[in-house]
């Protein structure tokens, strides 16, 4: 028999207090060509030990969001409003101090030592995100003498056990080979060894198995899978792949220019989706399931370019439920609709609950 | 619209133990030290109306595959037949460069990358129109005309043809590529992952377009493609390489639910499903993909295959017929009993 | 699941998305270009310096208040002239006459003013004879000193050993310093298209040869082989047969970068998937290149040349410097510090060494500018 992976989950803690919750974040590029609201206003919260997926097309925000909270975005970005309150010390003690990121220096000493020790993060581009001159060794080993006080030997030691624990064959040679001389797949899971080098409490995957073949992509969710049951991290998932979302979430934020539209467990998305743009989302994607050559249903227009952000809800021009002098106008407030269940859209809450 | 048969069954292109080699070069002098195997004899063949997609994983020589067709890349051998409108047959892999020239006009070709595929500095007119020019229609009135009517084809607005690319989006410009690839009426494009740069929102949108051109134009589409869930939508039949080699073909449904070779039940397993209550039981492949510079010996998928046996490491397995047009290329073939991912046509 | 019929026709236009994209979408790639090059302050401050320069030298006789040649022992490194504005009458700008004598102790010639000699400054002035634009006679000078006798004359910057005017030599310089680097870019930019292009396009074996090419002409040491060749040309020949090969010389060197450029951009080009796609579009080899490529790159390479002159600016004055460039009487900058080239002329003279301001000036001009067409060749880049 091949061999397959059943996937369980340790119980959920009925811990009540989230590990990460942004609120109402706002993240601006001032840029020579116009202001881009790159976020606008996005809440959510990260539980610990689960894993949230981040779902969202080109210019959504979704990576903007998690570079915000990590404080490293490019020039000339900046949060401008919320809050991103993080629950420090998590492993540790559960009741850790809250800090919020967005009020830290994003190069003092505190974010340092929140960002790649608490939370750290994996790239897509597993290629760029190693230098080449260097071995994958000493950028581990680097990564685990930043967060640990450990002699060198010591951490030699502990990272050839994080590249066995991410599944490379023969860690001990490897850890002298350079970014390049590694596969795709083999790279990703470096990657993610240096990523858990500081034992962090939240891992934040940016679009981590994009660049990735399928069998590879499977793979490595595979490893996260297995780190998150072992170490009890918290993953921030950030992907457009739905199908990746499906296998991996247990709660889902869909984000479409910047605005989270709507949060829910991963059940619910999938199975009762309230925003018309995730009811789109899912029906345009090839289902593997139906009849071959039956037509997709599909989102009229393309995603508007972020400095051309339409008025009011920005998914009112490509909307089937378009309502003319409502969506146009304003951004409709976050509505529960059930338990864990946010979705902003006038379809439902103040003007539904008025009709 | 059923997309289960085609109308005609007539052959349109016929490739015939085609293989490409890229020589391993080294030193001042570039010796040849060795050859990366993209394409090691392999064999197929695109019937006309009929969509065929070439899958695989990065490195397993679908895209080398494709370009050898449109002699984009020059095959090292191998015989690739190609059926003309008026019923004469050529090889295209032997077809000399002024005739190669004249049979472009029926075989085009639809790129991935809806920003590099178009030359930046030149309008919408001169792009659709460029094919149109070579091929000798000089009066610029002429090409306008035409270019306004395959726009229009393509569901974007004639009166855009003075624009540079740069005023499109990503699903739009792969419209104009594919404006670009009708503007001759070929009879079969080659469209390479024509989908994989766009946003998921508007790959159906092209897709949906692609589809309803086959059905009005009558097109052959030879489709490399990595999504499975993209091919299995759009396409009638499906090949399935590894490291240079077909390891399995055969029509969609059939394939997508009982699979017969070891790596494609794998890959099909390995598609991210869509819907969170099937998690659970993937086959996850062990290992890396096989360098195709220096492949292993037999079957070269024995070290990742979990049924693999004796022979499997010594022999290379042939590809051979399974059920009247399903053919695998594994030792095991008829024993195994794998899994798919569809259930069987009723 | 449901499925909502579509039409291909009901995509939305691109303009419905809102009006200040408009103008965006419907510029030209040129239009795109000028936008982009226009944020670089610096750049475009740079091009208008340049344009200064170039004007400068277009107007050089125009402008200057003497002939350039002329000698005058009399009148020996005299030091810039103090205008003053103002006298009696008001707003009068003049100078005065000055009297050269000797000091009896340290036997340096020392000029005073003479407050009873008053010449005025006019604009468009009568002074010497010239050819505007080498074509049309005119004795017309912006500023000058008009009725005064001819061996009194407005030096702006002083004098030289000679007694020359060194505002109007530096003028004159202009035209051949700021010429010989376009002549020189003009003859690198033919040498490293054609042969970049071949290697580029061709590859294999003459790709080979030609970077091997490229690559010793780099590793010899500039300056000696330059002081060789230079020391070479014959002592008989004109100013103008100088001049060219001068030209020729900096722009040996010159080619080998703007060939480098060439080839990488048409070895990347070549990888293009719209290169690929007029290929299989039926397109001719030689419309491939001039039709798809070579537009593609021209941007480029403007921008690499504009960066190729100031090398050339400051071999010449190098060259000419060292004695081994032009030699006089051509003026150029290099001629002109010559003088310069002892601490005394340092310590003295300091007006001798005006020439180096130009050099420096144009030099980081065409640095400034060739960066700001560097960024914006590309406006497709974000």
């Amino acid at each position: 028999m091949p061999p397959t992976h059943i996937r369980s989950k340790p119980p959920v803690s009925a811990d009540p207090t989230p590990l990460l919750s942004v609120r109402n974040l706002e993240t601006h590029f001032p840029l020579d060509e116009g202001l881009v609201i790159a976020v606008d206003g996005a809440s959510f919260d990260v539980q610990p030990g689960k894993t949230i997926g981040i779902v969202g097309e080109s210019g959504c925000g979704k990576s903007v969001t998690a570079r915000s909270i990590l404080g490293i975005l490019d020039r000339p970005g900046k949060v401008v409003g919320g809050e991103i309150l993080f629950r420090r010390g998590a492993k540790e003690n559960a009741g850790g101090p809250v800090v919020d990121l967005a009020k830290l220096d994003p190069n003092g000493s505190e974010m340092r030592a929140v960002r790649g020790g608490e939370i750290a993060l994996v790239f897509q581009e597993p290629m760029s995100s190693f230098s080449p001159v260097h071995t994958i060794g000493t950028q581990l080993m680097e990564a685990i003498r930043h967060h640990r006080d450990v002699s060198k030997a010591e951490a030699r030691r502990i990272g050839i056990d994080l590249l066995y624990q991410v599944g490379v064959p023969n860690p001990e040679q490897r850890i002298d080979a350079y970014s390049f001389q590694l596969s795709g797949g083999l790279r990703q899971r470096a990657m993610i060894a240096t990523a858990l080098a500081a034992g962090p409490s939240l891992l934040i995957a940016d679009e981590p198995t994009t660049a990735l073949d399928v069998t590879t992509q499977a793979q490595i969710l595979d490893l996260l899978r297995e780190l998150q049951d072992r170490h009890g991290m918290a993953i921030m998932l950030i992907t457009h792949d739905l199908g990746v979302i499906a296998e991996m979430a247990d709660d889902v934020v869909v984000m479409y220019l910047g605005e989270v539209v709507e949060s829910a467990p991963v059940d619910a998305i999938f199975h009762d989706p309230k925003h018309p743009y995730t009811r789109a989302l899912l029906q345009s994607i090839p289902s593997i399931t139906a009849p071959a050559g039956e037509k997709l249903a599909t989102i009229a227009g393309s995603v508007p370019h972020p400095n051309n952000r339409p008025a009011g809800c920005p998914f009112h021009p490509r909307c089937p439920s378009f309502m003319p002098g409502l969506c146009d106008r304003r951004m409709p407030e976050a509505t529960v609709v059930a338990g864990g269940h946010t979705v902003r859209c006038f379809l439902y809450g103040e003007r539904a609950a008025a009709a | 619209m059923s997309a289960a048969e085609p109308a005609t069954k007539e052959r349109l292109l016929d490739v015939r133990h085609l293989v490409k080699h890229f020589p391993i070069q080294k030193g001042f002098i570039k010796r040849a030290v060795g050859a990366v195997r993209a394409v090691d004899d392999v064999s197929f063949h695109v019937d006309e109306g009929e969509t065929l997609a070439l899958v695989g994983e990065s490195g397993c020589g679908k895209t080398t595959t494709s370009r050898c067709v449109l002699r984009a890349i020059e095959p090292t051998s191998g015989e690739m037949h190609f059926r003309k409108a008026n019923g004469v047959t050529v090889d295209i892999a032997k077809l000399p460069r002024r005739e190669m020239r004249e049979l472009r006009r029926d075989l085009q070709m639809i790129f991935q990358d809806p920003f590099s595929s178009l030359n930046p500095r030149m309008t919408l007119l001169d792009i659709v129109g460029e094919p149109l020019l070579n091929y000798g229609m000089k009066s610029r009135s002429e090409r306008e005309h035409r270019v306004a009517e395959l726009l229009r084809l393509v569901g974007l607005r004639p009166e855009y043809m003075r624009r540079f690319p740069h005023a499109f989006s990503g699903g739009q410009r792969q419209r104009i590529g594919i404006a670009r690839a009708l503007a001759l009426n070929p009879r079969l494009v080659v469209a390479d992952e024509p989908v994989s740069a766009l946003d998921v929102s508007v790959q159906a949108q092209v897709l949906n377009l692609m589809m309803d051109l086959r059905q009005q134009l009558g097109l052959a589409y030879l489709f490399v493609a990595h999504d499975l869930s993209v091919v299995k939508q759009f396409s009638h039949r499906v090949v399935v390489m590894y490291v240079g080699k077909i390891v399995e073909t055969a029509p969609t449904r059939t394939l997508f639910s009982s699979p017969k070779h070891p790596y494609t039940e794998a890959l099909l397993s390995a598609v991210p499903k869509p819907d969170p209550r099937v998690r659970s039981k993937r086959i996850i492949l062990e290992g890396e993909v096989a360098n195709p510079a220096n492949p292993p010996a037999g079957c070269y998928f024995h070290p990742r295959c979990a049924y693999a046996t004796d022979i499997c490491r010594r022999e290379s397995p042939a590809l051979r017929e399974i059920a009247a047009g399903h053919h695998a290329s594994c030792h095991h073939a008829e024993e195994l009993n794998l899994a798919g991912i569809v259930p069987e046509a009723a | 699941m449901t499925v909502r019929p579509e039409t291909v026709e009901e995509l939305p236009a691109a303009t419905e998305m809102g009006v200040v994209e408009e103008r965006f979408e419907v510029a030209t790639p040129r239009q795109l270009i000028w936008w982009r090059f226009r944020r670089h302050r610096l750049a475009v401050a740079s091009g208008i310096i340049l344009i200064g320069f170039y004007l400068a030298a277009m107007f050089a006789p125009f402008l200057a208040t003497s002939e350039p040649t002329k000698a005058e022992a009399q009148r020996s490194l005299m030091p810039p002239m103090p205008i003053h504005w103002f006298d009696d009458s008001g707003f009068n700008p003049h100078v005065f006459g000055t009297a050269g004598k000797r000091d009896p102790k340290t036997f340096k010639r020392v000029y005073v003013e003479d407050p009873n000699k008053k010449y005025e400054i006019h604009f468009f002035a009568r002074g010497f004879a010239y050819k505007l634009f080498w074509l049309i006679p005119s004795n017309i000078h912006l500023i000058g000193i008009e009725g005064a006798r001819t061996d009194e004359a407005l030096f702006l910057l002083g004098t030289d050993v000679q007694g020359r005017d060194v505002y109007s030599r530096l003028l004159f310089a202009t035209q051949v310093s700021m010429s010989i680097g376009l002549v020189g870019v003009m003859i690198s930019l033919t040498l490293g298209v054609v042969l970049g292009g071949i290697s580029g396009f061709f590859g294999g074996f003459v790709d080979t040869v030609i970077q091997r090419v490229i690559e010793i002409l780099r590793s010899i040491p500039t300056i000696p082989l330059w002081m060789g060749l230079a020391a070479s040309l014959p002592r008989e020949w004109s100013v103008l047969q100088i001049y060219f090969a001068i030209t020729v010389l900096v722009s040996i060197f010159g080619w080998t970068e703007l060939a480098r450029v060439v080839r990488g951009r048409f070895l990347a080009l070549r990888e293009e998937d719209f290169v690929t796609a007029a290929r299989l579009s039926g397109a001719s080899r030689p419309r491939t290149i001039f039709r798809h490529m070579v537009p593609s790159f021209s941007s480029h390479i403007i921008a690499a040349s504009t960066l190729a002159i100031p090398e050339m600016i400051i071999a010449e004055t190098a060259l000419s410097f060292l004695g081994l460039g032009l030699r006089p009487p051509a003026v150029s900058y290099g001629v002109m510090l010559q003088s310069a080239q002892n601490i005394q002329t340092v310590a003295t003279t300091p007006w001798l060494m005006v020439a180096a301001v130009p050099v420096i000036v144009a030099v980081l001009a065409f640095n400034f500018l060739g960066d700001g067409l560097r960024d914006a060749a590309d406006p497709y880049s974000q």
